[in-house]
């Protein structure tokens, strides 16, 4: 890849976006209709792409990645009016007479840096935020989905103001030379170990992120509820998610010891239903995106630790990078497979004696982007959501609350910082400026010097908010 | 005026916690969804460091901690060393009143904050100098700590032309919002003025008659003044002054007493551009007045430089008004005053770009330290069947329509009779 020159390009971004044309309401509906367009139009070559890079099945880059898209597009196209315009705020009796509002303007030339596991999700998703706002926007997909990269450069290329949106293909070297620039914000997806990179550049230029980031999401599984659709659910979540290479997706299961056995057996039959007796042969499951992560996670099988742990699956097929769905009951905490985020289609169940023991299992781990709980039982339910810090909690499914847009969508501690989806993306590249209109009437001369002791009694009693102190205040009476 | 404000900042919040601490939002979902519920929990996010500045030592390390507080969190406060006898009474007086298992005040200099910078937080709250935000940011990086910078900048004032009194008003309020603030060391303190030539004379003049009426007339007489924090900062604003040619611009002031820290408040007229009075903060009592052609040469003068932490403009001219609102970038903007946004509470106060990052006061107050939190409640009930594998054709149809609200399409999917009237993609 022939290296590109980073400062020129910023230059270039600047320019345009000292001109204006970027926070013009009507550039930001044409280029969102024009990502709308783009996706109407090339669905097929995007899904295509996304068979290449991960072997994606046809309806998960359908509804995970072309259908949300379309969504945000058109949520963002609905509201902008609405969430372009100044928010009027009331105001105090200390600025007495005054109006406020805050008005919402974009930060300028932004940065996004994409994944690999939704490529064109993670890619567009934040864009449509940043177009939204009125900035000028960089985006530098994965490299490690390079079809999709390629994608991209093409129809952004095509359909989209170059001036001042652009995609950079590249690696390592490209993402440095990027990120030596000054950018007004920088959303990163992707994980801990490059987030703490990514935020070390932005530091040097006091630049605002957006860190999207993951870690282990965990599911507890009360026993008293449908045991089908638990199940159902967790395998959606988690073989449906990317084969789970998703932030979102379970990474493993808690429940008791009691209800084990019931667990397993249901999560066995519906993964026939839905794999086969041979799910390195379906269509439905994507691949392990390349070798690097595939024997990744084969260390985490070969781990002596586990040794006897796999109760189904381990299944690999390394020619075709497939893995097929395993489980593993009871394994050491100690062992590879828990001390690091999976991302891959390996399930550990941890037992415990009585349900409520699997909180203290979460909060001794980094909180993770999202933690979910299936149970009918309302205390139980009720204690979870006040206890358990995660990005996002799902009770009774899994992944569904990153497609609902009024719900934002972030990480806390490790697994990130801020959060996007709906209005949150808009939010998240836009700069809130608080606006104050005062009038020359009603001049307070007590808050200028000289200061003096009847001046300083006024004022105390106009904070307190008290009309007596104020009387007395003004008629010299003194404590 | 500064121990009010935090005491106004201790009301509103105790009147608004119960408020604050319930799930406050209602997702509207997707009927694909359906049935589901969602909301937005606010939570602390845990154990959060405040790093207090030296001008306004109370407030600046109170307010941030009745933030911190309201949301939930464990606090260190950390005050600034330069402000001892604040620092002293912070340390000494905060953990008489409050649970010192939960809220440490933890006094010291640059080795103090270091040690602390080097433990894992969930948040950093900071106060200062851009340069220190830089090192607190790259800190925090280590362990993706958030943070929010309250910086400060250069942040310009502009007058346009008004009528007399009006522009009396505006000379109380400049000469207030320049040394009426801590003697000009104050983030949103007014650092330098923009005005057309043809006024610069009467402004100078104005602003002359003011500060006497206000300080005094000159250097033994000067009263309701601050002076500088300590030598180092009083040695570097008035090496400020050290540059001959801005000596040369001096109209008013200029001299200074330096063994009780005090600079007399100093005007100058048309500085050089290039001198380091005009491209550093001052934060101190020089106030620069730039003369212009057009007061509408003040936006791209502004524009030429990082974004202030606020800009106040004096004018009653709507278009103008307007032409800065949207083509100026700043933390807040305040017309026809100065400074007194800081009480607004329903504002949000933070700067943007070289000015800081977040913001707080008020609600903000509590959101900044809090982590706010999706929550969707599903319901076993209408499992949808098309949602899972082996994926057909069929399924495919059933999620894109559902997906697109498109009921009907999705009643001539099930009848069979979609096949028939399907339409191209």
């Amino acid at each position: 890849m022939a290296f590109f020159d980073a400062a020129a390009m910023m230059k270039g971004l600047r320019g345009a976006y000292a001109s204006g044309k970027t926070r013009s309401y009507e550039w930001r509906v044409s280029q969102l209709k024009a990502l709308l367009k783009l996706m109407s139009f090339h669905e097929k070559e995007i899904v295509d792409a996304l068979r290449s890079d991960l072997s994606k099945p046809e309806l998960e880059s359908f509804l995970q990645e072309i259908a949300l898209l379309k969504e945000s597009c058109g949520l963002a196209l609905k509201e902008l009016h609405r969430w372009m315009a100044p928010e009027k705020v009331k105001t105090m009796m200390t600025t007495f007479p005054s109006s406020a509002e805050i008005v919402p303007e974009p930060l300028g030339v932004v940065l996004v840096i994409s994944a690999w596991n939704y490529p064109f999700l993670l890619s567009l998703d934040p864009v449509i935020g940043a177009i939204a706002a009125g900035n000028a926007v960089v985006l530098k997909p994965s490299e490690i989905s390079p079809a999709t990269s390629s994608v991209l450069a093409k129809l952004l290329g095509q359909y989209m103001d170059c001036s001042a949106v652009k995609v950079i293909e590249g690696a390592v070297p490209e993402t440095t030379a990027l990120l030596e620039q000054k950018w007004d914000k920088i959303f990163y997806t992707g994980n801990g170990k490059v987030a703490r990179i990514v935020s070390a550049a932005a530091a040097k230029h006091l630049t605002p992120l957006v860190l999207e980031l993951g870690g282990k999401s965990p599911v507890i599984v009360d026993s008293n509820v449908d045991l089908k659709v638990a199940a159902r659910r967790i395998i959606a979540g988690k073989w449906g998610c990317n084969n789970g290479q998703a932030c979102v997706s379970p990474d493993y299961a808690i429940t008791t010891k009691e209800f084990a056995p019931d667990l397993i057996d249901t999560l066995r039959s519906e993964l026939e239903k839905f794999y086969g007796k041979d799910p390195l042969k379906s269509n439905d499951l994507s691949r392990i995106v390349n070798s690097n992560h595939f024997n990744r996670l084969s260390k985490l099988l070969d781990d002596d630790k586990i040794s006897g742990k796999i109760i189904h699956g381990g299944q690999k097929d390394i020619a075709n990078l497939k893995i097929a769905p395993t489980i593993l009951l009871d394994v050491p905490e100690d062992s590879l497979i828990m001390e690091e985020e999976i991302f891959g289609p390996l399930l550990p169940i941890l037992t415990v004696n009585n349900v409520e023991d699997s909180f203290n299992i979460i909060k001794s781990k980094d909180k993770p982007l999202a933690a979910y709980l299936f149970t009918n039982n309302k205390k139980l339910k009720e204690n979870f959501i006040r206890n358990i810090s995660a990005g996002g909690l799902v009770i009774n499914d899994t992944t569904m609350h990153l497609a609902v847009p009024t719900l934002p969508f972030g990480g806390v501690g490790e697994s990130g910082m801020g959060a996007y989806h709906g209005k949150f993306s808009f939010d998240a590249f836009s700069h809130k400026k608080a606006v104050l209109l005062r009038s020359f009437a009603g001049d307070l001369s007590s808050r200028y010097p000289p200061y003096t002791p009847k001046k300083l009694n006024l004022l105390k009693a106009l904070v307190n908010g008290s009309l007596f102190g104020i009387l007395r205040a003004l008629l010299g009476w003194h404590d | 005026m500064i121990f009010c404000k935090t005491k106004g900042g201790w009301t509103i919040h105790l009147d608004f916690l119960q408020l604050l601490t319930t799930p406050f939002k209602q997702g509207q979902i997707p009927l694909l969804f359906f049935p589901a519920r969602a909301e937005v929990l606010p939570e602390p996010l845990g154990l959060v460091l405040i790093l207090a500045s030296w001008n306004f030592p109370i407030s600046l390390a109170l307010d941030p901690v009745i933030g911190a507080i309201s949301a939930g969190n464990t606090v260190v406060l950390k005050p600034s060393e330069l402000s001892p006898a604040s620092s002293s009474f912070l340390a000494n007086t905060v953990p008489r009143y409050l649970d010192s298992a939960a809220l440490k005040v933890i006094e010291g200099g640059h080795d103090a904050a270091e040690q602390l910078l080097q433990q894992k937080w969930d948040k950093i709250f900071f106060t200062g100098s851009s340069r220190v935000g830089r090192i607190i940011m790259a800190a925090a990086a280590n362990h993706l700590t958030p943070v929010t910078l309250e910086l400060g900048g250069k942040c310009p004032t502009i007058l346009d032309s008004l009528s007399i009194s009006d522009l009396e008003v505006a000379i109380k309020r400049i000469v207030g919002g320049k040394w009426g603030l801590c003697s000009g060391q104050a983030c949103i303190g007014i650092d330098y003025v923009l005005v057309e030539e043809k006024f610069a004379s009467i402004l100078v003049e104005l602003l002359k008659k003011c500060i006497k009426a206000f300080f005094g007339d000159s250097m033994p007489n000067l009263k309701n003044l601050c002076r500088i924090v300590s030598k180092s900062h009083f040695d570097r604003v008035s090496n400020l002054l050290g540059d001959p040619r801005v000596a040369a611009s001096i109209v008013h002031g200029g001299s200074w007493d330096e063994q009780n820290l005090m600079i007399e408040p100093t005007i100058l007229l048309d500085p050089p551009l290039d001198a380091d009075i005009m491209s550093e903060e001052i934060f101190g009592p020089l106030l620069p007045i730039i003369t212009l052609n057009k007061i509408e040469e003040s936006i791209e003068f502004i524009n030429l430089r990082p974004k202030p932490l606020a800009i106040h403009a004096f004018t009653k001219n709507e278009r103008f008004k307007k032409k800065l609102l949207s083509e100026t970038s700043s933390g807040s903007i305040t017309f026809n005053d100065a400074i007194v946004q800081f009480v607004a509470d329903s504002l949000p106060f933070g700067g943007v770009g070289e000015s800081g990052i977040g913001r707080y006061h008020g609600k903000y107050s509590f959101d900044t330290f809090s982590h706010e939190k999706a929550v969707l409640q599903r319901s076993f009930y209408l499992d949808l069947e098309p949602r899972y594998p082996p994926w057909n054709d069929f399924k495919l149809d059933f999620i894109k329509l559902a997906y697109k609200f498109d009921y009907l399409g999705l009643l001539l999917l099930l009848s069979g009779l979609r096949r028939i009237f399907k339409r191209s993609n």
